[in-house]
């Protein structure tokens, strides 16, 4: 259980790594799909079977696909990208590399908590998590639908090929004088 | 219930899936900062979430409480909403600015 946990966790942080530094916009998104993929590993070590298939669903079977298409729409597959300035990139790494240090030192001592409850097995499986999503949680997972709304509206607001104000401002060409003779006529 | 399932948090011990989230955000805010290209900015936002999702499933299994497991669950909805609208704001800039980079979107700077 500890090798494959290790297993894991070493797939997650080389393809990560490989998504911060890979030039080419498609490779970052393969990376991505396998990190992903590693973590639902994770859930199912976890015993969160139910997370598990909604990451993988949801994760790998829906948003990386939106990245995916994205990129194919926007034709950003070559690596044009410019690197920024050295200074920034070393500052990056250092941002990075102090953060995790922070974060690190704030648990160096180990965690002292004890569980709160008592080992269950079935938590995680569906019927937990659907009990209590629908019997605690009903309300947010209705109102997640409004954020559904208001996102997909948005987007369509955002997509539009032309807002409908600026065919109004659109300068006016002058009419020729061989229209204005046909007008007349 | 199976009183064979063994789950890893028995097992390994929570500091591991605390340094192992903490590696992965870190790893998602050097690559804000690192890469110009908007869309990896996007992906590495999405890794971040990712770690915080896998923190609270561990603390989850360790307490034995299903209720962090709902709110991994409603984050994932807020991240799937978050990720369309970015990537509709990056194929508006696309066909604004004919780019995809963020250094072109500096009119705030003054």
């Amino acid at each position: 259980m500890l090798a494959l946990f290790y297993l894991f966790a070493a797939i997650s942080v080389i393809s990560a790594f490989i998504v911060v530094s890979a030039r080419s916009p498609i490779n970052s998104v393969i990376a991505l799909v396998v990190c992903f993929l590693s973590i639902a590993g994770h859930y199912v070590l976890l015993n969160a079977q139910f997370l598990a298939m909604v990451h993988i669903i949801v994760y790998t079977g829906a948003i990386m696909v939106l990245f995916l298409f994205v990129i194919m729409l926007l034709n950003l597959n070559k690596a044009t990208e410019p690197m920024k300035s050295l200074g920034t990139r070393v500052a990056a790494v250092l941002a990075g590399g102090l953060f995790f240090i922070t974060l690190i030192a704030a648990i160096r001592h180990g965690i002292s908590i004890t569980p709160a409850n008592e080992f269950d097995p079935g938590v995680g499986l569906v019927r937990s998590v659907g009990m209590s999503l629908f019997n605690e949680f009903l309300l947010p997972f209705e109102v997640s639908s409004v954020l559904f709304l208001s996102a997909m509206v948005g987007v369509v607001m955002l997509g539009k090929k032309e807002p409908a104000l600026r065919t109004v401002t659109l300068p006016v060409e002058p009419l020729t004088e061989a229209e204005l003779e046909r007008r007349k006529a | 219930m199976d009183q064979g399932i063994i789950t890893a948090i028995r097992i390994v011990p929570l500091e591991h899936y605390i340094v192992l989230s903490f590696l992965l955000f870190s790893i998602g805010v050097a690559g804000v900062v690192f890469r110009r290209n908007t869309i990896i900015i996007l992906m590495c936002l999405e890794l971040m979430f990712n770690s915080v999702n896998l923190l609270l499933t561990a603390f989850s299994a360790y307490h034995s409480d299903p209720r962090a497991q709902v709110f991994v669950f409603f984050i994932m909805l807020v991240a799937a909403a978050e990720v369309t609208v970015g990537l509709a704001i990056l194929v508006m800039m696309k066909r604004n600015v004919d780019s995809v980079d963020v250094n072109q979107l500096n009119r705030l700077k003054g």
